[in-house]
């Protein structure tokens, strides 16, 4: 296998031990991401987008598999040399203001990254943050502010800025813009790709809006229960998605209905709730609120297989 | 899909931040049992500063002429049944009482947060220990504890300090842990981590500063108490040696001569309810000023 991959997941999976419980959040997924590439983790709550984000950054141990950065078996390097690392691999959270420190004005929680690292003097420091603040359109004086005095997409370009204080080459986007005013989140969006170019980044774009999701991503993997059901290019899964789930997980988007069409959009939602991830149903884990299941979903788990062109699905019946 | 253009601005420019400390001024301020509360405590402060300076005598001088004598231009407090001046008593009580009190709280206030962070941050096994040391000081009688310290090491200004101090660790270390381990799992610390922080950077930079308010306040609070179980321990005969006086031993001394001579209890009771009642409206009102929800 060439490592010229930038981030490597093969087969990890991750457990949480509940009450005696084992939690399955996240089983067997696999996926590569090269540079300046976006990879999009959709799925509902609960399907472990959120889990195999921070697995991938190791800000989570991996109970299964392992993940490769620039070839680095992350799970393995020693903590000193995995504080290294994290230079090259950052976060952006869902909620900028639980991820920022209260007591920290907005400049010093930039510039505690360069303080970490050790890198530079307090005035080329300062010069970076307001550079940075610049760059992700905030004027140079929001350094002075505390988080509290900002707006949500403020802080969200503060929590952009900091993650790209160390010119990283891997950034997860959490549900970055779900927090945000509808107006913002183009916004958020638009800037979050410009960095990209910018920059040669990778992204994994983890998000449940299907629309920003297929703007921004350039391959597409669906998550449900913990395991990857679809995965395709970004273009190929809304054309032609193949897995139940995805059908119906496209379907149930609202569209701006086209005045000279008489069709109507068939609205289509899926029954029940997403099932208990402590006990996850044998056989296709979404059998039982498939439309389309039948007796060998029930006993037989589908294996992931290529329907051409790297789309892969689990589903006996995909084709 | 609708492509939007960005401004490379956004919006409004916030104003240069007024200092977090200069908010909670402006709260605490309003409070007026509070700020009373706060310039006694200072006037007490500086009473104990520079108290064995004015006081015009010494505390084991003893004035064999005047003895329980009400309060006159001489003795304005009036002095004790072996003529020792009340107010010189006094001053130099408050000097005692301060480094006692000051002293034991610092003492309780670096094991608590020390064993407080270290529990929050590493659990397990390290937490588990931690808090069950914490359970045992809690369920064990802490002024029993005090007392069997002072017997076994004395009655002098430092065991006592210690003997106060390294009973009242207990309470910090249960606040610190439990703030602690609602942060710890949180945004903050994950995008702390992220960045490639050190355990140590993490709670110096992120968990310190967070925890600071409420530390103040519980500060505010532990100091009044442990001038209480000091004034416990002279009660019982177990406080500073005399002639050291101490609030408690004029309180104690007195209170066997309150029929003949009252004022020998009102000056040192009434002094040292007003500060402990001082310390109390002054940690009420910082527990206000400085909860974050507080509003404006």
């Amino acid at each position: 296998m060439p490592s010229e991959h930038l981030l490597q997941v093969e087969n990890v999976s991750k457990r949480f031990r509940v009450r005696g419980k084992t939690l399955h959040a996240v089983e067997n997924v696999s996926f590569n991401l090269d540079s300046g590439k976006t990879l999009g983790l959709v799925g509902e709550s609960g399907s472990g987008k959120s889990t195999l984000g921070r697995v991938a950054l190791r800000l989570l141990d991996a109970d299964g598999g392992r993940v490769l950065f620039q070839g680095h078996d992350i799970g393995r390097i020693p903590k000193k040399q995995l504080r290294e690392l994290r230079r090259d691999m950052q976060v952006i959270f869902q909620d900028p203001q639980a991820s920022l420190n209260p007591r920290m004005t907005v400049g010093a929680a930039i510039e505690d990254a360069y303080v970490i690292h050790k890198i530079g003097t307090k005035s080329d420091r300062q010069q970076r943050v307001e550079d940075l603040l610049q760059r992700v359109g905030l004027p140079p004086s929001a350094a002075n502010a505390y988080p509290h005095e900002l707006s949500g997409g403020q802080l969200q370009r503060v929590g952009i800025a900091r993650a790209l204080t160390l010119d990283p080459k891997l950034i997860v986007c959490d549900e970055v813009i779900s927090a945000l005013d509808v107006s913002i989140q183009m916004q958020v969006i638009q800037l979050l790709k410009e960095l990209q170019k910018e920059r040669n980044l990778g992204y994994i774009f983890i998000s449940h809006n299907l629309a920003v999701v297929e703007y921004i991503s350039d391959e597409i993997a669906v998550l449900y229960l913990g395991e990857v059901v679809e995965h395709a290019a970004a273009e190929d899964l809304f054309k032609k998605p193949s897995h139940p789930y995805t059908q119906v997980l496209l379907q149930s988007i609202l569209k701006v209905p086209d005045p000279q069409s008489e069709t109507t959009q068939a609205l289509m939602h899926i029954k029940g709730e997403i099932p208990s991830p402590f006990s996850p149903p044998p056989g296709c884990t979404f059998h039982p609120r498939c439309p389309f299941a039948q007796d060998i979903c029930r006993t037989k788990k589908p294996e992931p297989r290529d329907i051409g062109h790297g789309h892969v699905v689990s589903c006996h019946f995909a084709e | 899909m609708a492509v939007a253009t960005v401004s490379t601005q956004s919006g409004a420019k916030p104003k240069r931040s007024r200092s977090q400390f200069a908010q909670a001024w402006r709260r605490y301020r309003r409070n007026y049992l509070a700020v009373g509360g706060l310039i006694w405590v200072i006037i007490f402060l500086i009473a104990g500063i520079i108290g064995p300076w004015i006081a015009p005598y010494s505390y084991s001088h003893t004035d064999f002429l005047n003895v329980n004598s009400p309060p006159t231009w001489q003795h304005i407090m009036g002095t004790d049944n072996l003529g020792h001046d009340m107010y010189s008593e006094i001053l130099w009580s408050i000097r005692f009482a301060l480094e006692i009190a000051f002293g034991a709280t610092l003492v309780s206030f670096v094991i608590g947060i020390v064993l407080g962070l270290w529990a929050g941050m590493k659990g397990g096994i390290v937490d588990q220990i931690i808090m069950r040391l914490v359970d045992f000081m809690g369920a064990f009688p802490t002024f029993f504890f005090d007392l069997l310290l002072v017997v076994k090491f004395g009655r002098g200004m430092g065991p006592i300090l210690m003997a106060i101090g390294i009973t009242g660790w207990a309470g910090y270390a249960r606040l610190i842990r439990g703030l602690v381990l609602s942060m710890r799992k949180g945004d903050m610390v994950e995008a702390a981590t992220a960045l490639g922080a050190s355990q140590m950077h993490i709670a110096r930079r992120y968990l310190l500063p967070n925890v600071m308010n409420q530390m103040a306040v519980s500060l505010a609070f532990g100091i009044p108490n442990d001038l209480t179980v000091m004034a416990g321990l002279s009660i019982v005969g177990m406080g500073l040696r005399p002639p050291m006086p101490s609030f408690g031993n004029l309180v104690a001394q007195a209170g066997s001569m309150m029929l003949g001579f009252p004022w020998m209890m009102y000056f040192p009771a009434g002094i040292f309810a007003l500060t402990l009642l001082s310390y109390l409206f002054m940690a009420d009102g910082l527990s206000e000023a400085l909860n974050p929800r507080g509003g404006d």
